[in-house]
C-alpha cells in the first residue's frame, strides 16, 4: 500500500460576519488540494464564502483529564457576571 | 490530533473502573461523549465497528446507482443522479472523518472492507436492472436510511452525531428524487408504470430488511441501546418505515408485495408478512446477487488510483521543498 496523504481539519464561514467554524477532516497531499476537497466536500450547497484548513497534527489541545483542573479557576468568581449584583428597587438601565 | 487515552491506569486497577463509572454518569446525564475522553474499549470498538461499516455502506452504495448515470433517461435526472451519488461519496467521508476520531487511520478501514473483514449494508448487493430501480432505491432506501439516521443525530458519541445531522440534511433530497422517478414512471405509460412496479417488487424486502435482524435475534440492541448509540430497536424503526411507506405506496398507485400485509386497527400500525431473514443472513455472509462483484469494484477503484495518490504525494512534496528553497 502507498503512503496515506495527511489528514486535515476543515474550519468553513457560512457567511460574511461569523466565525471560521469546526466541520470536520478530510485527507489531501497539500494545502490546495486540501482546500479544494473541502469545497467539494462541505460546500456542496453554498454552506460557505470562506475555508480554513490546517493539518491536524498542528492543532494542540488539552488532555480531557486536566479540563477540571484547567477551567477552574473561572468557577469561584461570580462577581463577573452582572446577575451576581443586587440592584436596588427603581434603579433603570443599569 | 485525535489520540486515543488507554485504557486504565498504570499500577491502579480501580482506576478503570471509576473512569466507567464517569463514563456511565455522563452518558446518564445526557452529555455527548467527544474523541478526546475516556471511554470503554469496548464502547469504541462498537462505535468503530458501527461507523466504519456505515461509511463502507455510503461507499459501496454508489456503485448500484452509479451504474446509471451514463443512461439516465434526460440531462435533468443525470445531473440529479450525479449529485446524488457525489452525496453518497461524501456521506461516506464524513463517516471515516467521524470514525477516524476514536484512534483509527482511514487505509486501516478501508483495509478492512477490501479484505472482506468489515461488512457494509446488504442493500447494496442487489442489482439495478432498470432506471426504475433508481426510483426504488432512492425512495425505499434512502428513506430506510433517513428512518435509521435521524436518532443517530442524538446518539451519544459527538462526531458521528455530528456526522449525521449533515447526512440527514442531503438524504431528504434522495429520497424526493427517488420518489419523483416513481411518481413519474406509474403515471406514464403502461410500460412505465410496470417499470416501476417490478422495481417495487425487488426492492421492498431488502429495504425491509435494512433495519436489521428482528429484535430477538439482534446481538448488538441491548448493550447499543445502554449507550445510547442506538436509541430504537431494529423492529421499532422497520415498522416505522413500513407505517411511512405503505400511503405512498398507495399514493403511486404501486402494489406492496406482501399478501400478508394489513392494517391493525387496534395498534394503529400496519403488519408485515414473515421476512425471509436466510436471504439476509446468506447476503451478509457474501452470498447476495453482487457481493463478489460489488467488493471488486472498491478493490480496483483503490488499486487503479494508487498511482494517482502517489503522484498527488510526491508532487506535494516536491512543491514544499522548493518554497523552502
Amino acid at each position: 500500500m502507498s503512503e496515506s496523504w495527511p489528514q486535515w481539519e476543515i474550519f468553513v464561514r457560512s457567511e460574511a460576519g461569523l466565525a471560521h467554524k469546526h466541520v470536520g477532516s478530510l485527507h489531501a497531499a497539500d494545502a490546495r488540494m486540501a482546500l479544494e476537497n473541502a469545497r467539494d466536500l462541505y460546500t456542496r450547497r453554498n454552506e460557505g464564502v470562506s475555508i480554513w484548513v490546517v493539518e491536524s497534527t498542528d492543532v494542540h489541545a488539552i488532555d480531557p483529564s486536566e479540563a477540571e483542573a484547567f477551567f477552574e479557576p473561572s468557577q469561584d468568581k461570580q462577581y463577573r457576571h452582572p446577575t451576581f449584583y443586587h440592584v436596588p428597587d427603581g434603579v433603570k438601565h443599569l | 490530533m485525535y489520540t486515543q487515552m488507554s485504557d486504565g491506569i498504570d499500577g491502579n486497577p480501580n482506576a478503570a473502573d471509576e473512569r466507567e463509572g464517569a463514563f456511565n454518569a455522563r452518558l446518564d446525564r445526557a452529555v455527548k461523549i467527544e474523541s478526546p475522553d475516556w471511554m470503554p474499549e469496548a464502547y469504541r470498538k462498537t462505535l468503530l465497528r458501527q461507523i466504519s461499516q456505515h461509511a463502507h455502506s455510503e461507499i459501496v452504495g454508489m456503485l448500484p446507482e452509479g451504474n446509471w448515470i451514463t443512461r439516465a433517461p434526460s440531462l435533468q435526472r443525470k445531473a440529479i443522479l450525479l449529485a446524488k451519488v457525489q452525496d453518497e461519496a461524501g456521506h461516506g467521508l464524513y463517516l471515516y472523518s467521524a470514525a477516524e476520531t476514536l484512534g483509527t487511520p482511514r487505509d486501516e478501514m478501508v483495509a478492512a472492507l477490501h479484505s472482506g473483514k468489515a461488512k457494509y449494508s446488504s442493500i447494496f448487493n442487489y442489482p439495478t436492472l432498470a432506471w426504475a430501480d433508481v426510483g426504488a432505491i432512492g425512495w425505499l432506501v434512502d428513506g430506510a436510511a433517513i428512518i435509521n439516521q435521524i436518532p443517530i443525530t442524538r446518539c451519544s458519541y459527538g462526531p458521528y452525531a455530528r456526522a449525521m445531522v449533515r447526512i440527514c440534511k442531503e438524504e431528504s433530497f434522495h429520497q424526493r428524487q427517488g420518489f419523483d422517478i416513481m411518481w413519474t414512471l406509474a403515471h406514464g405509460t403502461p410500460e412505465q408504470h410496470a417499470m416501476a412496479q417490478d422495481a417495487l417488487d425487488r426492492w421492498w424486502w431488502p429495504a425491509v430488511m435494512m433495519f436489521g435482524p428482528p429484535d430477538s435475534e439482534s446481538v448488538h440492541n441491548e448493550q447499543s441501546l445502554r449507550w445510547k448509540i442506538k436509541l430504537f430497536t431494529n423492529d421499532e424503526l422497520r415498522q416505522k418505515f413500513v407505517d411511512q411507506v405503505v400511503p405512498q405506496s398507495e399514493r403511486l398507485g404501486l402494489k406492496i408485495p406482501d399478501p400478508d400485509l394489513r392494517w391493525n386497527e387496534a395498534t394503529q400500525h400496519y403488519e408485515i408478512g414473515q421476512v425471509d431473514w436466510d436471504e439476509f443472513y446468506r447476503v451478509i455472509r457474501g452470498d447476495g446477487p453482487c457481493n463478489r462483484e460489488r467488493l471488486q469494484a472498491r478493490i480496483d477503484a483503490w488499486d487503479e488510483g494508487t498511482w494517482v495518490r502517489d503522484a498527488a504525494a510526491e508532487y506535494a512534496r516536491k512543491h514544499a521543498a522548493r518554497s523552502v528553497a
